[in-house]
């Protein structure tokens, strides 16, 4: 099914979330425009009860640079967070999502930010591409007031409400009925919006996924489920924890397509095409086909389950950041040395926001009662001693 | 005597309370609320609730006292109470939907829905699939975007399988994520020791949700609170989870005519006395009335509380109580072991020990699985005999 819409404002919401605080004074006159360009992903679609888009890709080469820049940023910010937790400035669970950038990265430039997006714990990078910033990142990382959520939430807890993005949680699948219950406001309020709710191949065998998935379906909500598979759920390969790994067909009666995540361009194929079917058609599920670098977490070393050639293997042919350097040279809108300045900007940027976040304060220990519930309700709330600390909550 | 006072709110679509000039009522004491409609004269009656309360309560007359006004108002079952505030407060909030097993085309398991699918429509009262999990999710992702969902459990048991939805999404993201997110949800539903319906189906859910940070728990008992608390419950922008109980969907008052909205965090004082401090909730609150009037007969003077508020506890209220009795009992229908009863025991000890002449006696369930046969079952729950026996060893 070929897409009816030449996206030509898309780059524009594009350049938006991340390049957009940063002036952009580089760029020869070519690379920067924002003319059509066409390129086909590298690999088909397949589709259950549907009829998979076409291959061929509207983008444009700001569009391509915006990818490369993000996705690069991503990539620096979480080989930063990896340096930060082994310093111990980062404690608790720190789930990095290198390698699985292009579906953040794919999946933004496809939709508005009036669109919703819910995932599991490997946040950070779908913050950052819906409008977050690096300080609020790092702050909230370390634990300090800056962060996006007071420093109260953590890694696993980042959410944006003027970006449209519901979280962060931390228990596996439980996301998944959240986000159907926000496709279901976005019906009820007849947005002509989309959710999507992301997870990984491990919470595909929730239960609670296919009681959301029926509801959706039932109900015709305009909800995306979106399968992260990077084909490890934590320590199990995903053939050993499901019988079908087959994850977009899962959904049985729902109709689903499978897309190779490490593609930005079909990420954004997808995403958009999905977009239009759920408004539509009700639920689909997309599986992306991704691949994390780190293990499961950083408590996880991530080689006793994979062997070290896998993870190399993976990144010399897949890697997605790569593949859209090769664009942007084949294309000649960019040259290698364009590209690894840009590089060096966003490492150098990365740097700043972690110094800026490591000056950030620590919360107050008034902090610790707020935000208990909303305002007004007056409650007493004791310390650990229970007679020497006695707060109200505000 | 207590008089009834028509609030004229303007029930605007902006969803904002602001009633010019209500007059609140309370066991013949009158709270005239300043008509910039500050709170503070209208609920506080001491230092707790010294904060602006967004919720405007307006309680009208309360019952029992008026028998003069027995010609106003109208009569009703308390499932149809809580219908009664269900459809008002969906009528002036187009974003208050329903959610639940059999809510809609049946006409909910225990009718407290009927007749509001075919007024308000399907998209508005949503018949759910059998997936607890899912549409609580559901619910409290609704929640997050602004719209004020209620959830029924056919069964409050049944919300077991929704644990995790209630207890890490629905109470703690306004806290995780520092603030952005309010989740305007309320949970309801029935739950308790019925009439031989099984360990399965007569659990007491409130002792497992106490803990959990971030919810108000209200537990109703007779229709006029049942209706207040159901209004109060949709209003807040807190997550408030309803206990209903089996056994009292049919019971039977007369309530105002007029508009009203209780306090979630306010215990009802329904007998006042000097000997014993005797609180309770939900169904033991009519064991208790009964062994009162034994105890009145046998020369006790018992001052009876409804609690209410389950989380948090009124303290006020109760300290107060104590302050006056200087006993407390507590009759719950929780079972023993970490219940209701157990933390409110603690709570009372901590703030009020040096006002106690005895110690706090606690008459819960016992700790064990519902039994099917009916005198088993009985046992199993505290007895109007056993509440005069403990008040008589507390009055010694």
């Amino acid at each position: 099914m070929a897409l009816s819409r030449v996206s030509s404002s898309s780059p524009s919401i594009l350049l938006k979330p991340l390049s957009s605080y940063l002036s952009l004074r580089r760029r020869s006159v070519s690379s920067s425009s924002t003319d059509p360009l066409t390129v086909e992903t590298s690999l088909p679609f397949t589709a259950h009860r549907c009829d998979e888009p076409s291959r061929a890709v509207e983008t444009s080469a700001a569009e391509l640079l915006s990818f490369f820049r993000d996705m690069a940023l991503m990539r620096r910010m979480e080989i930063a967070a990896d340096s930060l937790y082994k310093a111990k400035l980062i404690r608790g669970f720190c789930h990095l999502y290198d390698g699985q950038e292009a579906v953040a990265v794919g999946m933004e430039a496809a939709i508005t930010r009036k669109d919703c997006i819910i995932t599991a714990y490997r946040d950070h990078c779908t913050f950052l591409s819906r409008g977050g910033t690096l300080l609020e990142v790092f702050a909230e990382l370390m634990g300090r007031r800056d962060g996006c959520s007071k420093g109260k939430g953590g890694s696993m807890h980042f959410y944006r409400k003027e970006g449209g993005f519901y979280g962060g949680h931390g228990i596996v699948g439980a996301q998944v009925p959240l986000g159907c219950g926000l496709a279901f406001a976005q019906k009820y309020c007849k947005d002509e919006n989309v959710t999507f709710s992301l997870y990984g191949d491990g919470a595909a065998n929730q239960g609670q996924l296919f009681e959301a998935l029926n509801i959706s379906a039932l109900w015709d909500l305009p909800s995306i489920l979106v399968c992260e598979n990077n084909h490890y759920g934590m320590g199990t390969a995903e053939w050993r924890a499901a019988k079908s790994p087959a994850y977009y067909k899962r959904g049985d009666y729902v109709p689903g397509l499978k897309v190779d995540g490490m593609d930005a361009l079909a990420v954004k194929q997808a995403c958009k095409f999905a977009k239009e079917f759920a408004l539509k058609n009700g639920p689909i599920i997309l599986e992306m086909d991704t691949y994390r670098y780190h293990g499961h977490s950083m408590s996880d070393p991530g080689s006793t389950y994979r062997t070290r050639d896998e993870i190399s293997g993976v990144r010399q042919e897949r890697d997605p950041i790569e593949r859209v350097r090769k664009l942007l040279l084949s294309h000649e809108i960019s040259t290698e040395k364009e590209l690894k300045d840009t590089e060096k900007e966003v490492r150098k940027e990365v740097d700043e926001a972690i110094a800026k976040a490591k000056e950030s304060q620590m919360p107050d220990p008034s902090d610790l009662f707020k935000n208990v519930y909303v305002k007004g309700l007056g409650v007493e709330a004791r310390g650990a001693d229970r007679k020497e600390v006695i707060a109200t909550l505000p | 005597m207590a008089t009834l006072f028509h609030p004229t709110a303007a029930f605007s679509t902006s969803h904002k309370l602001h009633i010019p000039s209500p007059i609140s009522v309370r066991k013949g004491q009158i709270f005239v609320v300043r008509s910039d409609a500050r709170m503070n004269n209208l609920i506080s009656r001491g230092a707790h609730k010294s904060q602006t309360q967004r919720l405007l309560t307006n309680a009208v007359a309360t019952k029992a006292d008026n028998s003069s006004s027995s010609k106003t108002g109208h009569e009703l079952l308390l499932f149809e109470a809580l219908q009664e505030g269900l459809e008002e407060e969906m009528e002036r909030d187009p974003r208050v939907c329903v959610m639940g097993e059999d809510v809609g085309h049946y006409g909910g398991s225990y009718k407290v829905t009927k007749g509001l699918a075919p007024k308000f429509g399907d998209l508005r009262v949503l018949d759910t699939p059998i997936a607890e999990n899912a549409f609580t999710g559901m619910g409290i992702g609704a929640a997050m975007t602004g719209l004020r969902p209620v959830v029924e459990g056919m069964n409050m048991g049944f919300l077991l399988l929704a644990f995790n939805q209630i207890s890490n999404n629905c109470g703690m993201l306004h806290y995780t994520s520092g603030g952005q997110f309010k989740i305007p949800i309320v949970i309801r539903g029935p739950g308790g020791v019925g009439r031989q319906l099984g360990a399965e189906h007569s659990q007491r859910l409130e002792s497992y949700f106490q803990s959990i940070p971030g919810i108000q728990m209200v537990a109703c008992s007779t229709p006029y609170n049942a209706k207040g608390l159901m209004k109060a419950a949709i209003r807040s922008e807190n997550p408030v989870i309803l206990f209903e109980h089996v056994l009292l969907y049919n019971l039977k008052e007369r309530i105002p005519d007029e508009e009203y909205v209780l306090s979630l965090e306010e215990a009802e004082m329904v007998r006042p006395g000097e000997h014993v401090t005797i609180l309770t909730y939900s169904r033991m609150r009519y064991h208790v009335m009964q062994a009162a009037k034994t105890l009145v007969n046998k020369g006790y003077d018992p001052e009876v509380i409804d609690i209410r508020s389950l989380k948090p506890f009124d303290l006020y209220t109760i300290g107060n109580s104590v302050k006056k009795t200087h006993r407390v009992l507590i009759v719950e229908e929780c079972m023993r072991t970490g219940g209701i009863g157990a933390s409110l025991t603690a709570a009372i000890t901590e703030n009020f020990n040096d006002y106690l002449d005895a110690p706090i006696i606690c008459l819960s369930s016992q700790d064990v699985p519902t039994p099917y046969a009916g005198t088993l079952e009985e046992w199993t729950v505290v007895q109007p005999a056993q509440i005069v026996t403990a008040v008589e060893q507390l009055c010694q």
